[in-house]
């Protein structure tokens, strides 16, 4: 089972965190991204995610080997992102870390989430009722 | 000598293409690369001020020498999560 993948089917939290099954482990953190209905006061249709996946899987997999390196009580991290059209209210990632322990979790699941808008190559184009735009925090 | 160029997102509509084979001097490096796609292609002129490079699947540098058959993506700013 991939711990770090682009898929273009429905995502399920469950299933994710399912990946991470180990006896050794006593807590899973998890960060939920959802398709938002609207930004800046304009109403989301829909988004369209894009990304070059066998780059965007290596990078995936790079800040798994990152959080590992800084926090040593990570036990395993597992990134799901979904691409292709998603309509408002679906996820388009999750993101799950566990650890035998919680007090490292939080930290690196925001580590996570930061990184992943940073460096890993997925693009996200809103499709508004009047229009449409690649969108980027960088 | 010949690399694969990939585009994506705003570029790749911009283009109307998602990849080509891009002929240049034995040598060349990234920064030429980029150099000669300003120069040959216009409508992606707006977009390269603000985009990464990757070469073979990692970030490269402008000065990162190129090799024949290697994969060279334009990765403008990413907005995944």
């Amino acid at each position: 089972m991939k711990l770090f993948e682009i898929t273009t089917e429905k995502l399920s939290v469950d299933e994710v965190v399912a990946r991470l099954a180990d006896p050794a482990i006593g807590a899973i953190s998890v960060f939920v991204g959802v398709v938002r209905g609207d930004t800046e006061g304009r109403k989301v249709r829909y988004l369209e995610y894009e990304a070059y996946p066998e780059m965007a899987e290596g990078m995936l997999r790079q800040i798994g080997d990152e959080i590992q390196a800084r926090w040593k009580t990570i036990h395993k991290v597992s990134i799901v992102h979904r691409v292709g059209r998603l309509e408002v209210g679906e996820i388009s990632v999750v993101i799950a870390l566990s650890a035998a322990h919680r007090p490292e979790l939080f930290d690196a699941l925001h580590y996570a989430i930061d990184r992943l808008k940073e460096i890993v190559p997925i693009w996200k184009k809103e499709v508004w009722t009047d229009g449409s735009e690649w969108r980027s925090e960088r | 000598m010949k690399v694969k160029a990939k585009f994506f997102a705003a570029m790749r509509e911009a283009l109307d293409r998602t990849e080509m084979e891009i002929e240049l001097p034995s040598g060349a490096t990234v920064q030429q690369l980029v150099n000669l796609i300003a120069e040959q292609y216009p409508v992606l002129r707006s977009y390269l001020d603000s985009t990464l490079v990757a070469v073979n699947r990692k970030y490269a540098l402008p000065q990162t020498e190129l090799h024949d058959g290697d994969e060279v993506a334009f990765v403008p700013p990413v907005g995944g999560g």
